[in-house]
């Protein structure tokens, strides 16, 4: 697929395949000719409408699913949902201290989402791009995760939620104290400030360029492997052996990443557990 | 690769997510689930349950019969002894009776007997008279040798 965009146009077409790749579909404040994004109001159409789509599956065919259930016979796609909300539910009460009802939905969204924006990455990578092309879209980022807007949206809703339990659990006092005396006790108030706002601050990032990085890797790994057999196969006829040599290549990847995606849905849902079930704890506990 | 407005949208898409999910998919299915577990737990009791009054059952079952059997050995001693005294009764009013017969029979038999030795005592009274005044020859006035008479009679 990747072969005849990039034969033409020789070594140079191959950072713009990437290039090109990795755009996203601009509308609002962005620059005309690069077509990224020039300033904050610039909305990324390809990634809102994707993990829109992907959260309406969820939506609908979790309405279908919580609709119809069967206490005594459930079906095989519930026995699957079932499973799925066991293991999340597990997860919860092994990390998550005391109770709250709203973790646990929180923990199956985070999993089910970032699992099925991951799972984009399993289709071809130039499949969606060449038939939006063909509709008229000039750039198409499939995986919504790798755009840091997504995964810093998630990770910021939870630091958000992180620090409105901090302050609900802790008392307003409670959650200054953290701040205060946390790591080193009260002769390092500065110093105390200074890493716990550190410490805080790095639960958001860390979750989402966690994400954002191993998926955006892993997209520019298929990309790579895409290009093997377009750039390679100029200087003469091995070209199946090249073809061979990606097809090999792109499944092994697609293999291990298939790996990767869920293992990555996993952690951020685990660590945003986490995150809140220490924003839970009070000061005494640690 | 900078941070856009799309961040927005995401948030208000996750937060919207994480509401679905809790009202439609989670609140359902784990009501269900609870409601599942339940229904296990109180079948299982309800086994156990029927367990334990079938144990029940049977050890009343055991000792009723138990009960029965007793009593039936019981009441089987008590017809036999029944029996036994009805028998003895039997006999005993037999054995009365039997000598009631006897005494009448042989009462009757010793009447018979003085009947018969009366009427004999008057014929050989007679017989004797008359042998007498044939050897005699002569009348024999019964009234003046009644003493010798009654002497000979008392003799038969």
């Amino acid at each position: 697929m990747s072969s005849e965009a990039t034969r033409d146009s020789g070594g140079g077409g191959t950072v713009e395949y990437i290039q090109h790749h990795l755009t996203n579909l601009c509308a609002g404040d962005c620059d005309p000719v690069t077509h990224q994004a020039a300033g904050f109001w610039a909305w990324h159409v390809d990634t809102i409408v994707i993990s829109y789509l992907l959260g309406a599956l969820i939506v609908i065919v979790g309405w279908r699913v919580g609709r119809n259930l069967s206490l005594d016979k459930p079906s095989g796609f519930q026995n699957f949902v079932e499973m799925v909300l066991d293991f999340v539910s597990n997860q919860v009460r092994d990390t998550f201290p005391g109770h709250n009802p709203l973790i646990a939905p929180l923990a199956l969204t985070i999993f089910l989402w970032v699992f099925l924006m991951n799972l984009m990455d399993m289709i071809p990578v130039d499949l969606l791009p060449v038939i939006g092309a063909a509709m008229g879209i000039p750039y198409l980022k499939v995986v919504p995760t790798t755009d840091l807007s997504t995964t810093l949206a998630m990770s910021l809703t939870v630091f958000a939620l992180v620090i409105y339990y901090s302050i609900k659990v802790k008392g307003p006092v409670g959650y200054l104290k953290m701040f205060l005396f946390h790591p080193f006790g009260k002769f390092f108030v500065p110093v105390n400030i200074a890493m716990t706002t550190i410490e805080e601050l790095a639960k958001p990032l860390s979750l989402a360029l966690r994400l954002f990085g191993n998926l955006f890797a892993g997209e520019l790994v298929f990309l790579l492997i895409a290009l093997i057999g377009g750039t390679l196969a100029v200087g003469g006829g091995l070209s199946f052996l090249w073809g061979g040599l990606q097809v090999a290549l792109d499944l092994g990847w697609l293999i291990f990443h298939l790996l990767v995606i869920t293992l990555q849905a996993f952690i951020f849902m685990v660590l945003s557990i986490v995150y809140l079930g220490m924003a839970h704890t009070t000061a005494d506990d640690h | 690769m900078n941070i856009t407005a799309t961040l927005i949208a995401q948030i208000i898409a996750f937060v919207l997510l994480i509401w679905f999910v809790s009202k439609v998919l989670w609140g359902p299915m784990s009501a269900m689930l609870a409601e599942r577990q339940k229904r296990i737990a109180d079948g299982l009791a309800a086994a156990e349950k029927g367990k334990s009054d079938l144990d029940l059952a049977e050890k009343r079952v055991l000792e009723q019969l138990h009960t029965a059997k007793i009593k039936a050995a019981e009441i089987v001693a008590q017809a036999e002894k029944r029996a036994g005294a009805m028998v003895e009764e039997a006999r005993a009013t037999a054995r009365v009776e039997g000598e009631r017969l006897v005494t009448a029979a042989q009462a009757e038999i010793e009447r018979e007997v003085n009947r018969a030795r009366e009427q004999l005592r008057g014929q050989v009274s007679a017989v004797a008279v008359a042998g007498a005044s044939r050897i005699l020859k002569r009348e024999i006035d019964a009234k003046s040798h009644s003493d010798v008479l009654n002497d000979v009679i008392a003799q038969i």
